[in-house]
């Protein structure tokens, strides 16, 4: 960082990057784990579909939870780190997306590409909004459950 | 795809954990200094990283990159740097706050700049 220290309120404190450091470990295992379990075999890459939107289901369940519990104070910040920007950041990706789209193109497959990244695009907005949905219609009774 | 060791899966594994802690750092940094009309720090991360995406694979195709080290940068790296979760969360919350269009301009703007980021790298990697 060649900036001051002073930096005004986004200061990085080495717990959280360690939370996303954690997170973002974890959530990159389940995607090669998934991706060496269910290799690619046609030319759509549907492993990193379904776990793109699934990553976005449940990252839309997880803010909205959080949210409906009350303000954002120090351990649900926390959770939001190792499980949101951490676990489903890293589980998710938008370059393999972008990647497999240009690649599609470059080989021709002009129709299949339209679909495959317009497709994960929208489909990921609508699990991304059910996720949203289920989690802020969830019955907040269980306060302080770890 | 080739066998991995558990040593690869752990460097992959772990090279995830640094890209995700680069997006929090580069995010925090973006944002910080941007309005807020678009999440311009996961739009920055995203294309930036399909850059490199795209230009690692093109290198692993023409043999300047072996296997291994496509792994670590590309599903390691990039893949925890990227995130498609946050930026279709990001589309959501500004469809939520009245304002379809630019919900509509981060989720097909950003697929078609992390395509033709894609593409570039790809193509600068023929180069070399």
């Amino acid at each position: 960082m060649t900036r001051t220290m002073s930096t005004r309120r986004s200061t990085l404190r080495p717990i959280e990057l360690l939370l996303v450091f954690a997170g973002g470990s974890a959530g990159t295992g389940s995607r090669l784990a998934l991706s060496l379990a269910l290799p690619q075999t046609g030319s759509l890459p549907v492993t990193i579909l379904l776990i793109n939107l699934s990553g976005a289901f449940a990252l839309g369940w997880l803010l909205a939870a959080l949210s409906a519990r009350g303000p954002e104070t120090g351990p649900r910040k926390k959770l939001r780190l190792l499980l949101g920007t951490g676990f489903m950041g890293g589980f998710t990706t938008y370059s393999a997306l972008a990647t497999d789209t240009m690649l599609l193109f470059t080989h021709g497959a002009v129709a299949t590409g339209l679909g495959y990244g317009l497709g994960t695009v929208l489909l990921g907005a609508l699990a991304a909004w059910c996720g949203m949905l289920l989690g802020a219609t969830r019955h907040t009774s269980k306060e302080g459950a770890k | 795809m080739m066998p991995m060791s558990p040593m690869l899966f752990a460097l992959v594994t772990l090279c995830g954990g640094l890209g995700a802690v680069l997006r929090y750092g580069i995010d925090a940094f973006i944002s910080a200094r941007t309005g807020d009309v678009l999440p311009w720090g996961t739009i920055t991360i995203n294309v930036s990283g399909s850059f490199a995406l795209g230009f690692a694979t093109g290198m692993a195709a023409n043999a300047h990159l072996n296997e291994a080290w496509l792994l670590a940068v590309g599903t390691g790296l990039l893949g925890g740097y990227t995130t498609f979760s946050t930026a279709t969360v990001d589309t959501l919350r500004l469809l939520q706050a009245g304002r379809p269009f630019a919900s509509l301009a981060n989720a097909l703007g950003t697929l078609l700049a992390t395509v033709l980021a894609a593409l570039a790298g790809f193509l600068l990697s023929s180069l070399l």
